[in-house]
């Protein structure tokens, strides 16, 4: 072997060697379009100056085209999705059906302690930690201080229905374009439906019974639709059966809304330079009715990584990066406390700085009073405050989402909405085998 | 011999034209308008005209956070493709229908129109199985494939209409000639269906351009197109009209010029035959 060839044979090899370890691992990002996650795509440059092995290539969809996507992505195999964002009604099917890979392992400095307790549950399977929070969010009510206050009025920290209801009397004034209060009203498992069951909580009121029977012939459900119909038909605006959280968001920061009770994230909206209101809106908790549970309820965007992902450890990299304390720390460096993403982790609402947001208080205290085990005040066999964690809730929540919807826009009575809810859920539920 | 129209029955009609025209327009207006606004302006109730905030700041947010030029390539990719594709393979069926029909072609043709009624989600998971199996997922030769299938019928459809037109006893005479059915084809009936092959082209062009359901699910990062662009705007939570209307904007606007350049060859195309 001459000693031109041996050069060259240890160049090749030593090449190859260096080639292998710089080799840079693409990881595909499947997420929605939101503040938070946007802001997240702007820090990149953090990621890859610790990780510069790894690249990140986002797909950014729409909320519903996202979900149908990566479930069949999941469900055939298809691996084209290395690091998935999704919410908390998914987390516990999906990780029952063994189709996100457990997060149990992730490094020591992600602090999987320091996680909200009532979010951490919520994204737990039978002890596994299937997915990472990177916001969590519930609902409170939000008010308009200058016209509480023309009112001569207060509104307490903890209301209750009837203090809403008062409230919202006092304040509605249609003629000069203001109405008492805005409510989802638009048909969707995540719009009025997701509202309406957690108003439903507060009431006493469940979806199933601890034999998964259906419970809308109950008067719990009654007392729930005729509160929220005599309410919304009283003090809300006009073709509010068409409103959801954006719709809502657009109302109040028009000025049009006394109040508004939806998800805590809308806070920094209303707060916004898109809101003419900004400088006069209070918060509030979500009301009750005196019997132990808020109309409040518990929703996350979280990070999961799918079982079909052959790129798991760049993927885990990714997610200690994004949800980790330090993430929450440089978003307050370069962007400031009011928009590092909430409802996470525990030390966020220990740090001084941030309890000078105006709305972190609140939004703890929201998310700290839901809890997804024990939604209601009688006993339930599902998980979930605004919806039930089992396959069949989407379809059974937008087609009672579009009954309720119906009856708020008077094409069908309270009675007749909550019989035709009980006759549609009861059917669905003897087709999935849950009864007989 | 046909009677002139009178000056008020004209004028009738063209303004009936006008104004079934601006209504038909009004949306992709709005929608351009829309996006020269800012997100509370553009949600504002009464809507807002004159008195809107006007912006450019959209555009420069759109363009900013998406790799326009990418997905612009792979919708130019994928729209082409599948009709160039497709029009390899529908000229000689077409020409097969046209000239030398069977007892069933005409079944045939109804068949083949028939499987554009069945919706796409049907068949969603078999496909999206399919280029699993063959590494189609996320590239550009999956869509062009997929796309051209869709689009086949009507391409077969539009090209058979057109070849009926032609008289066969040209083709016969070329045949007389000693043309073989390859020259037949490629030197006799093409150059003298080239309009008609250019409206089934741009029409083509066109639906695969706008096509999103199968664009949007067997892609994810290479061979996203602008259906994938325009998706990527819509937020769950928050005000984003002004920004997707921007990014509507910005994906529409090249089928849009080629639409207003070729429109007479579009009315063409879609009128070819009707009226005889």
């Amino acid at each position: 072997m001459t000693v031109t060839f041996r050069a060259l044979l240890g160049a090749s090899v030593a090449f190859t060697l260096t080639g292998a370890a710089l080799a840079e691992t693409t990881i595909t990002v499947a997420t929605v379009n939101n503040g938070d996650m946007i802001r997240m795509q702007g820090l990149m440059d953090d990621f890859y100056a610790k990780h510069p092995d790894i690249k990140v290539e986002w797909v950014t969809l729409e909320e519903n085209v996202l979900r149908q996507n990566v479930t069949t992505d999941i469900a055939t195999g298809g691996g084209q999705y290395d690091v998935l964002t999704i919410g908390t009604y998914e987390v516990p099917i999906w990780g029952k059906q063994g189709w996100l890979a457990s997060l149990n392992d992730l490094p020591a400095d992600y602090d999987v302690d320091d996680l909200l307790p009532a979010i951490r549950g919520g994204l737990t399977v039978d002890g596994t930690l299937y997915a990472s929070p990177f916001y969590g969010e519930s609902s409170m009510v939000m008010y308009r201080t200058d016209l509480m206050q023309a009112a001569g009025m207060e509104m307490p920290e903890a209301p209750t229905w009837a203090d809403i209801e008062t409230a919202a009397a006092a304040m509605h004034n249609p003629d000069a374009g203001v109405y008492g209060v805005c409510l989802r009203g638009k048909a969707g498992w995540g719009e009025n439906t997701a509202f309406i069951t957690a108003m439903s909580n507060s009431f006493g009121a469940r979806w199933f019974d601890e034999n998964w029977v259906p419970q809308f012939d109950q008067p719990e459900w009654k007392a729930t639709l005729d509160f929220y119909l005599n309410l919304m038909n009283s003090y809300g605006p006009p073709g509010a059966s068409n409103n959801g959280f954006n719709e809502n968001l657009t109302l109040f920061n028009q000025g049009k809304c006394g109040m508004w009770i939806d998800a805590t994230v809308a806070a920094s909206f209303v707060t916004g330079k898109d809101s003419t209101v900004a400088d006069s809106v209070g918060f509030a908790l979500a009301p009750d009715n005196g019997l132990g549970k808020r109309g409040n309820w518990l929703w996350a965007w979280s990070l999961a990584i799918p079982a079909s992902s052959q790129k798991q450890d760049a993927a885990k990299a990714f997610i200690n990066w994004a949800t980790n304390k330090d993430y929450l720390a440089l978003v307050a460096e370069k962007e400031g406390w009011a928009n590092v993403p909430p409802g996470t982790r525990t030390s966020l609402y220990a740090n001084e700085d941030y309890a000078k947001v105006p709305f972190a208080k609140m939004t703890i205290d929201s998310i700290n009073t839901a809890d997804p085990n024990n939604p209601s005040v009688k006993p339930v066999p599902y998980v979930g405050v605004q919806f039930v964690a089992i396959p069949e809730f989407q379809g059974m929540g937008t087609t009672v989402g579009e009954i309720f919807s119906a009856a708020l826009a008077g094409q069908k009575t309270a009675d007749q909405a909550l019989a035709e809810a009980q006759a549609a859920v009861t059917e669905e539920m003897k087709a999935s085998g849950y009864i007989e | 011999m046909a009677r002139a129209a009178s000056p008020r029955r004209k004028l009738i009609t063209t303004l009936a034209a006008w104004t079934v025209a601006l209504i038909i327009f009004f949306p992709v207006l709005w929608m351009i308008l829309t996006s020269f606004k800012t997100e509370a302006s553009a949600v504002a109730m009464p809507p807002q005209f004159l008195s809107a905030d006007w912006t450019l700041e959209n555009y420069v947010e759109v363009w900013g956070r998406s790799a326009y030029p990418r997905f612009f390539w792979n919708s130019v990719v994928i729209a082409v493709g599948s009709t160039l594709l497709g029009l390899v393979i529908a000229i000689p069926a077409a020409w097969a229908m046209a000239f030398v029909p069977g007892k069933r072609t005409k079944d045939l043709l109804m068949w083949m129109l028939s499987t554009k009624m069945m919706p796409a989600v049907a068949v969603m998971i078999p496909i999206y199985l399919l280029f699993l199996r063959f590494g189609l997922l996320d590239t550009r030769i999956g869509l062009v494939l997929v796309l051209m299938l869709m689009n086949l019928p009507i391409i077969i459809w539009m090209l058979y209409t057109y070849f009926k037109e032609i008289p066969a006893e040209i083709l016969e005479a070329a045949r007389m000639d000693g043309a073989s059915l390859w020259n037949e084809i490629l030197y006799v009936l093409t150059p003298m269906a080239v309009p008609g092959i250019a409206s089934t082209m741009l029409l083509n062009i066109i639906l695969a351009w706008n096509e999103a359901f199968w664009t949007i699910t067997l892609t994810t990062t290479r061979a996203a197109p602008l259906s994938a662009f325009i998706a990527s705007f819509s937020a769950p939570q928050g005000l984003f009209y002004a920004k997707l209307s921007a990014a509507s904007a910005m994906a529409i606007l090249p089928i849009l010029i080629l639409g207003w350049f070729s429109q007479k060859q579009l009315v063409r195309g879609l009128t070819f035959g009707a009226v005889k």
